[in-house]
């Protein structure tokens, strides 16, 4: 009891200054701890068409490289447009001939087999993913694989219940369907979309992105070695010109799409007048709201990974911190100190916090919308942090004293890079929230479980997050408003979007 | 001497008013026989704006009514359209139609209506649903309305298509601006009267008549259309997934050379509400 309340007086004596910050500055380094694990990389990827792996026509090929060391890891095939129509067909084929007629008892078989050798190759797969794309490894191992593996595990369940999809109506599959994904989770998506289009009896041509292709290829010996039948799943890689020749082909019923709400309305335009059925995932916005009554370390914590997540190569990334107008410099120091201690650099280092940038490109865009940001009046802070000297890097990075009208609120940066805006009321926090193109996510930080509840009424987003952030589960549906998508990946109602009533 | 019957001025509902055209254009209709009927006000670019903003007006407080009272708004709708079953009928017949041919699509169109009706407080226990996540969290997910849907109905059953497109928008608390068909547009000057009559707050529907040439652009590209429901051919579906592309809009295009039978079964749907939902879903800690 006498140390409760001298611990109270304590915190009355410091009465509204910082808790004095622990400085280690260089004397204490960390000891890297690099993850050892065989990535068995190939040094050349074909495509996998009718379940085999073949040469592109073209007999093409390019590099993918690591953006942490800027080396080439492998070379991919390129596929053209005869690649893509070998795969179309290919898929049509196995539609017709073998998946089609299949029971769903047995494509569930198939699935949960992939979900298990998945499984069994989670840390071989997780240093691949993490060589090829830049994520920390922690992330790949503890977060991607495991995802995966349980998206294909929850749907291959479905395979045989479909008649609870849709209660009231008979679903069908829709036939052969296009599938095109982005660089930020390149097994994951890879599973978010074939999970559920298999389980719905579709068979399935998929463009990895071209940064990003090689877990994509290693899926594919997984599923040679499930025994799934040549054809259901078929990969094409390379970049645009292989998408727009996959999503224009006249095979596929339906094209899936995630990636930048830029390429997605290219897709959408392109497939005007055509009856090809679409779901699209596209960008983000999201605003992450504190309240004043918020568990603030909490909160900051849950700040952190909104957007240093994935080197905020997420499109639900939590980019846009609203915070209430009382709490906010003190949000504002304590984000100050977390991010110094984030550890930024080799990304298979257990240790490491925010790995590599994903490519030149992205790294370009990103310093981009940032000097946009300063020019615009907006304040930057920075971490000091020692970033390595070979390799695509961006140190995490917060602006305060951003308006609504600030690029850096408005564009979708798909980096570390965070936005500060403040707010005094709750219709002050919704108006800001919702006042963007987009409406992918929102995160709601605050004690009271009512303004939980109206907060999650009133944002315009298809995932909101209570006292938490970037939460994902196959059971759980994810998807946007507005400008970032439509239709859901996961849960129930992701199904549906795989289907045809009947 | 024989008294001379006073004719109806047409005007279009909208916003909970009745307007004509702010070009003060019209166009006329005939009757079955071919003789002028009346004056049909001709639409603009510009009275579809103010429709959607009419729309936009309405829609926060339409979404917020408790699915029970939109359920009976709408049943008092179907009591409305039900005790004006012969005027209903007459304009429809304006068309063409046999006499036992209109009274059987007020009778469907009736009906429809007490099907969506019945939906209003339970199409939420159907679709949405708690997620048994892999996390000690609260997860469920719930629909939303999409906004404001932009309806183009086609000329084949004028008032059963017409209200089969809205009907299940409104039900779960979006609001609609809608293209009545320019070949038989009497009926949709009529459900307005009734609308203006029923509980359904002014702005929920506001119903245009005029030409499609002139407006489906308009409904392709406003970005305040959060969704497109319409029946129409392939050179307007083309139009319409094009501007629905610039905002990422949401399209139910069906095709008119190959339309739905609006009297079967299968033209009520819960699937027809949910195609005007979001799914959203949500994440509750669970702690003590």
């Amino acid at each position: 009891m006498a140390t409760l309340v001298s611990a109270r007086k304590k915190s009355a004596a410091r009465n509204g200054r910082p808790a004095p910050e622990l400085i280690f500055g260089d004397l204490w380094e960390y000891d890297p701890a690099p993850e050892t694990a065989d990535p068995k990389l190939k040094p050349r990827y074909e495509l996998f068409i009718n379940g085999k792996f073949v040469a592109p026509k073209s007999g093409k090929y390019f590099d993918t490289i690591n953006p942490a060391t800027e080396r080439k890891l492998a070379e991919i095939a390129l596929a053209g447009t005869a690649d893509v129509d070998a795969a179309c067909r290919a898929a049509q084929r196995a539609y017709d001939n073998v998946w089609g007629q299949l029971s769903g008892r047995e494509r569930a078989k198939y699935l949960f087999r992939i979900a298990r050798l998945l499984q069994d190759r989670a840390r071989e797969f997780a240093v691949a993913e993490t060589m090829d794309g830049g994520k920390p490894i922690k992330e790949a191992r503890d977060f991607d694989v495991p995802m995966a593996a349980a998206h294909f595990f929850y749907h291959a369940g479905w395979a045989d219940k479909l008649e609870y999809v849709a209660p009231g109506r008979r679903v069908a599959p829709l036939g052969v369907v296009a599938q095109v994904i982005p660089w930020n989770f390149p097994l994951l998506m890879c599973a978010w979309k074939l999970a559920p289009a298999l389980a719905m009896g579709n068979c399935v041509v998929l463009k990895p992105a071209e940064t990003t292709s090689i877990t994509a290829l290693k899926l594919a010996e997984i599923i040679q070695d499930a025994g799934l039948p040549p054809g259901v799943v078929n990969f094409v890689t390379g970049a645009g010109a292989t998408g727009a020749a996959l999503t224009a082909h006249p095979i596929p019923a339906k094209v899936a799409f995630t990636g930048s709400t830029e390429v997605g309305k290219i897709i959408m335009r392109s497939l005007a007048g055509t009856d090809k059925k679409m779901t699209m995932e596209l960008g983000g916005k999201a605003a992450n709201i504190v309240f004043d009554d918020a568990p603030l370390d909490q909160a900051v914590e849950g700040i952190i990974n909104g957007i240093f997540f994935n080197q905020g190569h997420v499109c639900c990334a939590g980019a846009r911190l609203l915070v209430h107008e009382p709490v906010a410099a003190k949000v504002i120091a304590k984000l100050k100190q977390r991010i110094k201690v984030l550890r930024v650099g080799d990304p298979l280092d257990k240790n490491t916090d925010v790995g590599a940038i994903n490519s030149k490109e992205q790294l370009a865009k990103i310093t981009k919308l940032v000097a946009s940001g300063v020019k615009e009046g907006a304040e930057i802070y920075q971490s000091p942090c020692q970033l390595p000297a070979k390799g695509w890097y961006f140190r995490p990075t917060i602006f305060s004293n951003v308006t609504m009208s600030h690029r850096i609120a408005r564009e979708e940066i798909f980096g570390p890079v965070l936005s500060i805006l403040t707010f005094r009321t709750v219709d002050e926090a919704i108006e800001k929230a919702n006042n963007t193109a987009y409406g992918l996510s929102a995160g709601v930080w605050t004690d009271k479980g009512s303004r939980i509840l109206k907060m999650s009424t009133e944002l315009k987003a298809g995932v909101v997050w209570a006292n938490s952030y970037n939460k994902f589960d196959p059971t759980s549906p994810f998807g946007g408003y507005k400008e970032s998508g439509f239709g859901r990946e996961g849960g129930r109602q992701g199904l549906l979007d795989y289907c045809k009533l009947v | 001497m024989s008294r001379l019957p006073i004719t109806k001025t047409p005007k279009v509902y909208v916003g909970g008013a009745f307007i004509r055209s702010e070009s003060a254009r019209v166009f006329p209709l005939q009757d079955a026989a071919g003789n002028f009927y009346a004056n049909i006000p001709q639409c603009t670019r510009k009275d579809l704006r103010n429709a959607v903003e009419a729309a936009a007006k309405a829609g926060p407080g339409w979404a917020r009514r408790t699915a029970y009272n939109r359920g009976q708004i709408l049943y008092r709708l179907g009591e409305m359209l039900e005790a004006r079953a012969g005027e209903l009928a007459d304009a429809i017949q304006l068309g063409g139609a046999a006499k036992a041919a209109a009274a059987k699509e007020v009778s469907a169109t009736v009906d429809r209506l007490i099907y969506y009706a019945g939906w209003a407080d339970k199409y939420e226990q159907v679709l949405g649903n708690v997620n048994p996540v892999a996390a000690p969290y609260f997860n469920f997910t719930v629909t939303e309305p999409m906004g404001i849907v932009g309806v183009i109905a086609p000329d084949e059953a004028p008032l059963l298509a017409l209200l089969s497109l809205i009907v299940p928008a409104i039900t779960s608390g979006n609001t609609v601006v809608a293209l009545a068909s320019s070949a038989q547009p009497y009926p949709a000057i009529v459900l307005g009267e009734l609308l203006a009559t029923s509980d359904l707050p002014g702005g929920v529907v506001n119903l245009l008549t005029g030409f499609r040439k002139e407006l489906v652009p308009t409904f392709a590209t406003h970005t305040h259309l959060r969704a497109i429901s319409a029946v129409v051919g392939p050179e307007e579906r083309k139009t319409l997934a094009l501007g629905a592309a610039d905002s990422v809009k949401r399209a139910r295009l069906l095709k008119s050379e190959a339309p739905p039978d609006w009297y079967a079964e299968t033209a009520q749907s819960l699937y027809a509400v949910r195609d005007f939902l979001e799914y959203k879903t949500t994440w509750h800690p669970i702690g003590a």
